[in-house]
């Protein structure tokens, strides 16, 4: 289903809104989103209404502490779930009405998913764990093809010459690099992390940043849940959840860049070692 | 999904736990070897015996005389003086279908001849009697009807007779004693080896029947009489038309002095014993296959719940319901489907075994590696249904979060 932005109430600021984002194409635009769970006798109010529109290229952080309802945010922007309320958009389908396969062809097609736990298929080579999300495309790629888009997707993280290891003879920040190819192969709209440095000691986490920060730089759109105020000022916007509500949603001002960062620590430990 | 991919998957999921898949199979083995063995085994036999039967000729209708009956004693089969020679002229000239009638004259005796001797069986028959047993002269030829209606001394000798009497030798027109009787030898019967009752039917000596009746056992009765009928599907009728033409001719009033039996009653009273078995040995082997398919429910299961988060994983990045089933069906059924190819080879390698021991002939009929192949498949489909249906239906949200 397409978007109809000329429906919209022109007149009001949210209407102006709605249709400036539809013009540049927003990548996500939730609008009022809600949603309750249903458990045993008491209904959880997880998400209280968020309206938010992500553009292409934009690098959001999307922060808060447990039970802000920011994993059910991510479930429902990564159409994991479908809101109780309200109306998503995503590349301009409207995918909170889709049901189960609907979204799992959305969720193929237009999201590539990082988790904290790196999720990699064991006993399973790098490649093959990039090529199979190939397996579910609505339209078959030829095999060779597979190969030849996994091993792109490697390279831009990085890890080409790494196709043929097995996670356990990776290090984390390596198997997060495979996760990282396996959500591109894809060409997705929308890279989602859910705490991609939950896992990875400080070095390797600003690595990871950086390899986002460069995938970034090339257009991709990345939107990246995580409760670690070091990790979220390396992206542009900071949204901060708050009891299902948005608390404050602002541009990243001191933006750090994970190339300079890695140069000084580099450099103090060059120091340790001379003193 | 592309349609190798589930069978890739499928495999290497099989691969990772070696022992435990092996072990899943060994109920789907077990249980189609079983069958393959059991029906090779039974099959063997009842091609034996079926053989044997065949042995016997071309669609036979054999006449026995009642059992001689006299004070109390009773003389068996072919013992009473009921059945004639004039008889089975009536049956060959009255019942129709009927291609060739043999009255056959039996009779033990001591021949000799090039100075050996030997006791052997020897049969009074008509010149149809080779073509009714489906028998080849090897060399010579058959006694003739002139033979016949002359009483002539001429024989036609089996091959151990030959072995016996001729080492060695031509016997085509040398002479044979029986009982004191020269007879010439005009022809020699191919060789037809063992009967059903594992008598040597080689060992024979056959002369007309007139010629055993008035030279050699002086009766006027004949034992039995051997017909040919047309063929397969007339069989039954001409033993019908015989029974009531012999009742006619014989007291019609009283029980029956005779009986007609034919070959596929043979047949069916000599295969039933090996057919009971085979149903039996089916039943078995089907608790057992049963038995197969609850294993791989069991151990689908499990391993739906170990790779609950590979579930979770692969509809993240947009496997479908119906991907996710697929792949665990699939798996199920390459399961069962390597446990049955496996259970067929263990099969046929037990009863060649057995074959090799025991002397037993076997035979693997196609048909029933056929229906392994899909029993074993259909196992797999029924029992893996349930937990790939399970795995397709896990939330992938809950899936990804599973520890």
């Amino acid at each position: 289903m397409r978007a109809r932005p000329t429906r919209l109430a022109a007149a009001s600021p949210e209407g102006i809104k709605a249709i400036l984002a539809v013009q540049t194409n927003a990548v996500i635009k939730l609008a009022d989103i809600h949603k309750v769970y249903h458990t045993g006798e008491v209904d959880v109010h997880a998400v209280r209404g968020v309206s938010l529109d992500i553009l292409p290229g934009e690098f959001v952080a999307i922060m808060g502490s447990s039970g802000s309802g920011k994993s059910t945010l991510m479930n429902l922007v990564g159409c994991l779930d479908r809101p109780s309320n309200g109306s998503y958009l995503l590349d301009g389908i409207d995918v909170a009405t889709l049901d189960r396969d609907q979204r799992a062809m959305v969720r193929n097609e237009k999201i590539g998913f990082v988790f904290q736990g790196f999720n990699l298929l064991a006993r399973t080579t790098a490649l093959e764990n990039v090529e199979m999300p190939m397996l579910y495309n609505h339209q078959r790629v030829p095999s060779h093809e597979q190969k030849q888009r996994a091993i792109q997707s490697l390279e831009l993280v990085g890890l080409a010459a790494r196709a043929d290891h097995k996670p356990n003879q990776l290090s984390g920040g390596q198997q997060q690099r495979v996760a990282i190819a396996r959500a591109l192969v894809n060409r997705p709209s929308l890279l989602l992390a859910d705490e991609p440095t939950g896992n990875l000691d400080s070095q390797t986490s600003i690595e990871i940043m950086g390899v986002f920060q460069k995938l970034n730089a090339q257009g991709i759109t990345i939107v990246m849940v995580t409760h670690e105020l070091d990790v979220a000022r390396y992206t542009k916007r900071m949204i901060i959840l708050r009891d299902g509500k948005i608390l404050t949603d602002e541009k990243v001002a001191d933006r750090l860049n994970a190339e300079a960062e890695l140069q000084n620590l580099r450099q103090a430990h060059e120091a340790v070692k001379l003193a | 999904m592309r349609f190798l991919a589930p069978f890739k998957i499928a495999a290497r999921a099989l691969r990772r736990n070696k022992m435990r898949s092996l072990l899943t199979m060994l109920g789907i083995i077990i249980g189609v070897g079983s069958v393959i063995a059991a029906v090779s085994i039974t099959t063997g036999a009842t091609k034996q015996v079926e053989d044997k039967v065949a042995s016997l000729g071309q669609n036979v209708v054999t006449v026995f005389s009642g059992n001689f009956n006299a004070g109390g004693r009773r003389g068996g089969w072919g013992s009473a003086p009921t059945l004639t020679v004039e008889d089975s002229q009536a049956i060959k000239e009255e019942v129709a279908n009927v291609v060739a009638v043999s009255p056959e004259v039996r009779d033990r005796a001591q021949i000799q001849a090039n100075g050996l001797n030997w006791n052997t069986q020897v049969i009074g028959e008509s010149p149809d009697y080779p073509q009714i047993r489906d028998w080849n002269i090897a060399s010579g030829s058959m006694f003739t009807d002139g033979d016949v209606r002359s009483l002539a001394k001429v024989a036609v000798i089996g091959k151990t007779v030959v072995d016996e009497l001729f080492p060695g030798e031509d016997p085509v027109g040398q002479t044979l004693i029986v009982r004191d009787i020269p007879f010439k030898v005009v022809g020699v019967l191919a060789s037809k080896g063992f009967n059903l009752f594992g008598q040597d039917q080689d060992d024979v000596v056959i002369i007309p029947y007139t010629s055993h009746m008035r030279r050699l056992s002086k009766r006027t009765f004949v034992n039995s009489i051997m017909v040919q009928a047309a063929d397969k599907n007339s069989i039954n009728l001409v033993q019908a038309d015989i029974s009531s033409l012999l009742s006619e001719r014989h007291n019609k009033s009283e029980e029956p002095d005779f009986t007609v039996r034919t070959q596929l009653e043979l047949m069916e009273m000599a295969t039933s014993t090996s057919r009971i078995m085979s149903v039996l040995l089916a039943a078995i082997a089907s608790v057992s296959l049963l038995v197969g398919g609850i294993g791989i429910m069991n151990i689908m299961l499990v391993s739906v719940t170990e790779r609950t988060r590979e579930i979770g994983i692969r509809m993240a990045v947009g496997a479908r319901s119906r991907d996710i089933l697929i792949q665990f069906l699939i798996e199920a059924v390459t399961l069962s489907a390597v446990g049955g190819l496996i259970g067929i080879a263990l099969g046929m390698t037990a009863a060649w075994i057995t074959s090799h021991f025991t002397g037993w002939p076997t035979l693997t009929p196609v048909l029933w590696v056929g229906i392994a192949c899909v029993s074993s498949a259909g196992i797999g489909i029924v029992s893996g249904f349930y937990p790939a249906w399970k795995a397709s239906r896990l939330d992938p949200i809950e899936a990804l979060r599973y520890e």
